[in-house]
């Protein structure tokens, strides 16, 4: 089985691997690169469990090749936090008890970065829709929406004390 | 009508406060290993080949090429289980449900395995098993089955309590209850409303696949991480499947990303434990999402009559259902569970209702949340809804009339303690919800729901440190938050601070057995069996401080996490904290302990009343949850956030099952839609936020007065929706889900109804 060499950026540092040119991204982190924190809820883009972000995009690691990511930045779950800090997101996951089983959580927090990194001061229906890829079968969504507001928040309360500080 | 119970009032100073759960870090850093997270050297990839067939005969498997491709370690079939069952028709089941024994029973029924050294490998040897089908004659639908001429699909089944018979049926149990005459109390009523109902097949949509790492040596140890709910159960199961040792198999449970009742099964660990005994290597094995649904866990479809009678002021004279609840292949306890569930609510003279458990070529029906339950409170409660309109009564009020209470003799046969279904529809009655305006097209609907709850063997330990913090190992699983309410417990109990604990999942071979955690049971039973090992651990505690004090232990007291010596006499002692006694515990008697083996008798009933307002869309049948309360009785909240999560997660569940999920079966017995893009579960966008009302009537069984909370939640959902359906589309609704084409179809029959009537 003839591989593929990869070279790629994960959470900030360079990797290599050879993988075979049809095996998953998702497959590559799981088993490769030993990040289990991208989930396999379904292998086909329906739940959202593996979700990372590649050059800032969202995708589903399981519907992504290895192969793709050859010169990308690939970032997943295990980034998130700096150091000993962890992302304010992480922090009101836990807070907000908004996990139960937590084998979603990897995935919302993902896609919940994204969303408030594109848009740092979304309404309840924005927050709703952009999870909308990402299945939770315990919490029913209500603490997971109620984090990633409470998130915004705090982000935008930081940037106005950041601002005013500059000023 | 009293509630208090000798735990009413009890004043606490941690249980109802709501810290950070302690293995929150791991779960939002991808630390925290799942199923399919843990890996081992040398280990190979299994993988399952499936029947394609909903009922076939197995003529012969060739598995010669598959072992001969590079890369194969094992193959098996059902020629590498021997049937060791000894006459146990129980475990016999489930050795042929994990895999085919001359016959196919279902689409996805496992007929062979592999183990290779990677998934491609396992893949390609796979599609080199040639398996030789006779296709039979298949039926998937319960009524189908239950008449005369269907095809059979367990040749051996005769109906147990029914009439004694040669024949083969595919009706493998009948179960009835109730008190009464039902006869009679017809007769005396003023209106009697008589309707049938069914209800789709479902899945409990864990999102995480089972999945499990096997090693077995020739020295007939093993060990198997997995997914599950009951890993005693577990082992158990798998040893004497395999004719292993009990001892000599270790099982550590990972953690579980979601199990609803679906992980409480074996489906296919034994398969990868005997893979890795036949290769002698780890064998790790993780179903696809696809195999998840076609072959564990779904629930039961059902059919039901129901009928109630009552009298014109609103009591009601007689009530009786007949469920018929399909078990998949195996015999199971469905439609049992359904009967004795169904009129559990209210308070009636005259009461039966029959529960047939019905076979068909569809997977082995698993529990899912409150089992059963769900369905029947959907039949009866939509009738209760059909009566109170008929005689132009508040619906509320009507339930409230003829609730159970202290006292009552349940339909299912026992006396009720101090119970709540009354105060959560006197809660749903003064809700703000209840009174709030609708808008176009909405409608409000209401619902009651039940269920028993469990406790069962139990076994808890609990160390102290040297430095005061607690180590303590429960075998329960920790399924949403249990680790952070059983450290508020012991915490509670030993009085140090919560961070002072810390709680672990003990595996198969560092604690004694403990039952499934199954039936709303964890921090019920756990609960109880940490109160009572911190209990003993204080006992000894007591005892160190006396022997440092040189005085009788029975003058010494617990208070606030501190020895205390008693009497005026001793006043000179100043108390000694727990962190004191342990520092000195080296030299006082050794390490300290506590410890619990229990069977957790007495865990209470629970009930809930739901409300929910929905948005019809007459043109395309569309359905909106608008607004969603949940009040349910929890006994004590330990840690409320979590009590609330599954509140929250139990409705969301009753909404999917209510509106959009379903088994789709084609005529050729094969299931249709077996991804999450076609089996829909809701997503966020779908769902309003969620509103809860924790009641606290204690059980008067439990020391801290705990329910189990987990399950009542997905009772009341189906028929809560279905009223408010019904009031916004102004047409009854009978067959869940209610998915836009049945509302459609529903809402054009009734406008043809009505044309024909207004015409003739
Ligand atoms: S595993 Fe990728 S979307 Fe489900
Ligand atoms: S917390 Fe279990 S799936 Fe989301």
């Amino acid at each position: 089985m003839a591989g593929v060499h990869v070279s790629t950026t994960v959470n900030g540092d360079d990797v290599e691997f050879v993988c075979p040119g049809s095996e998953s991204l998702l497959d590559v982190l799981r088993n490769r690169l030993g990040l289990t924190g991208a989930k396999e809820g379904c292998g086909t883009g329906d739940c959202g469990a593996c979700s990372v972000t590649v050059d800032g995009q969202l995708v589903c690691a399981c519907l992504m090749l290895g192969a793709e990511v050859e010169g990308r930045q690939v970032q997943t779950v295990e980034g998130m936090a700096q150091g000993d800090q962890l992302h304010p997101l992480q922090r009101q996951f836990i807070e907000n008890a908004a996990l139960q089983c937590g084998i979603c959580t990897p995935g919302f927090l993902m896609a919940a970065k994204a969303l408030l990194d594109r848009n740092p001061d979304p309404t309840e229906t924005e927050i709703r829709y952009a999870l909308a890829g990402n299945l939770c079968r315990c919490t029913g969504y209500d603490k997971i929406v109620r984090a990633v507001s409470a998130t915004a928040k705090e982000l935008s309360q930081e940037a106005t004390t950041k601002g005013s500080k500059k000023r | 009508m009293t509630l208090d119970t000798q735990f009413t009032d009890q004043k606490f100073k941690l249980v109802g406060s709501r810290p950070d759960r302690p293995d929150g870090v791991d779960k939002v850093t991808g630390r925290a290993r799942y199923g399919a997270d843990a890996s081992a050297p040398g280990q190979l990839v299994g993988a399952i080949l499936r029947s394609p067939h909903a009922h076939a005969k197995i003529k012969k498997i060739d598995t010669s090429k598959a072992e001969k491709l590079k890369g194969v370690k094992a193959v098996i079939t059902s020629a590498d289980l021997p049937d060791l069952t000894n006459g146990n028709r129980g475990n016999y089941d489930i050795l042929e449900n994990c895999m085919a024994r001359g016959r196919a029973l279902y689409d996805g029924h496992a007929v062979a395995a592999v183990a290779a050294i990677d998934a491609e490998t396992a893949r390609r040897a796979l599609s080199l098993i040639s398996v030789d089908y006779k296709v039979l004659p298949h039926v998937t639908d319960v009524d189908a089955a239950m008449r005369s001429n269907a095809p059979i699909v367990q040749p051996h089944v005769r109906t147990a309590g029914g009439e004694p018979s040669d024949k083969p049926t595919n009706i493998a149990q009948i179960s009835t209850f109730g008190h009464g005459d039902v006869e009679a109390g017809f007769a005396k009523a003023d209106k009697i409303v008589e309707k049938s109902y069914k209800t789709e097949q479902t899945h409990q949509g864990y999102i995480e696949p089972h999945a499990c790492l096997a090693t077995v040596g020739p020295d007939g140890q093993g060990e198997l991480w997995v997914t599950t709910q009951g890993h005693y159960t577990f082992r158990n199961l798998c040893a004497s499947l395999l004719g292993m040792d009990i001892a000599k198999l270790k099982v550590t449970s990972s953690e579980i990303g979601g199990g609803f009742g679906g992980k409480t099964h074996v489906w296919m660990e034994p398969l990868a434990l005997a893979l890795s005994r036949k290769a002698n290597r780890p064998v790790k094995l993780v179903m696809s999402r696809e195999d998840v649904f076609r072959a564990s866990g779904p629930t039961s479809s059902t059919s039901m009559d129901i009928k109630i009678g009552c009298t014109n002021d609103g009591r009601i004279t007689a009530a009786t259902a007949t469920l018929r609840y399909q078990d998949g292949a195996f015999p199971g306890i469905w439609g049992m569970l359904g009967a004795m569930t169904a009129f559990a609510c209210y308070d009636l003279e005259n009461v039966q209702s029959v529960g047939y458990d019905v076979l068909v070529n569809r997977p082995k029906v698993a529990a899912y949340r409150a089992p059963s339950a769900p369905m029947a409170a959907f039949g009866v409660e939509s009738t209760i809804d059909l009566l109170a309109a008929e005689l132009n009564m508040d619906a509320v009020e009507f339930r409230l009339l003829n609730a159970a209470k202290e006292g009552t003799k349940a339909s299912y046969g026992p006396t009720y303690g101090p119970i709540g279904i009354g105060p959560t529809l006197e809660a749903v009655k003064n809700h703000p919800h209840m009174h709030a305006p609708l808008g176009k097209n909405q409608g409000r609907g209401m619902a009651c729901g039940f269920w028993f709850n469990f406790g069962g063997q139990t076994c808890t330990d609990l160390n102290i440190g040297v430095d005061g913090t607690v180590n303590m190992t429960v075998g329960t699983v920790d399924v949403g938050g249990a680790r952070a309410s059983l450290s508020l417990i012991a915490a509670e109990e030993l009085g140090i601070p919560y961070e002072h604990v810390k709680c672990n999942i003990g595996d198969t071979a560092s604690l004694g057995h403990n039952d499934t955690t199954e039936g709303s049971r964890g921090t019920f039973s756990s609960g109880m069996a940490t109160i009572f090992a911190a209990r003993n651990a204080i006992e000894e505690l007591k005892s160190r401080a006396a022997k440092t004090w040189d005085i009788d232990p029975e003058e010494v007291d617990w208070v606030d996490g501190e020895a205390v010596a008693k009497g005026v006499e001793h006043s000179n002692l100043g108390p000694l904290s727990l962190a004191q006694i342990a520092k000195a515990s080296p030299n006082t008697g050794g390490p300290i302990a506590g410890h619990s083996e229990t069977v957790a008798d007495g865990a209470g009933v629970s009930f809930a009343s739901h409300i929910c307002d929905v948005e019809v869309d007459p043109e395309t049948g569309s359905t909106r949850v608008v607004r969603y309360t949940v009040v349910q009785d929890a006994g004590k909240a330990i840690h409320p956030d979590y009590v609330e999560g599954q509140f929250q997660g139990g409705a969301a569940q009753g909404i999917g099952w209510a509106l959009n999920e379903e088994y789709i079966y084609g005529e050729d017995g094969r299931l249709q839609n077996p991804g999450f893009l076609d089996y829909r579960i809701p997503v966020c966008s779908d769902l309003p936020f969620i509103d809860t009302e924790i009641l606290e009537i204690p059980n008067p069984n439990h020391p801290y007065g705990i329910r189990g909370v987990g399950e009542t939640s997905i009772v009341p959902p189906l028929a809560a929706i279905a009223n408010a359906v019904s009031n916004a589309a102004g047409v009854r609704m009978d067959h869940i889900p209610m998915s836009p084409p049945r509302i459609r179809k529903a809402i054009k029959a009734e406008a043809a109804m009505h044309q024909e009537v207004s015409a003739g």
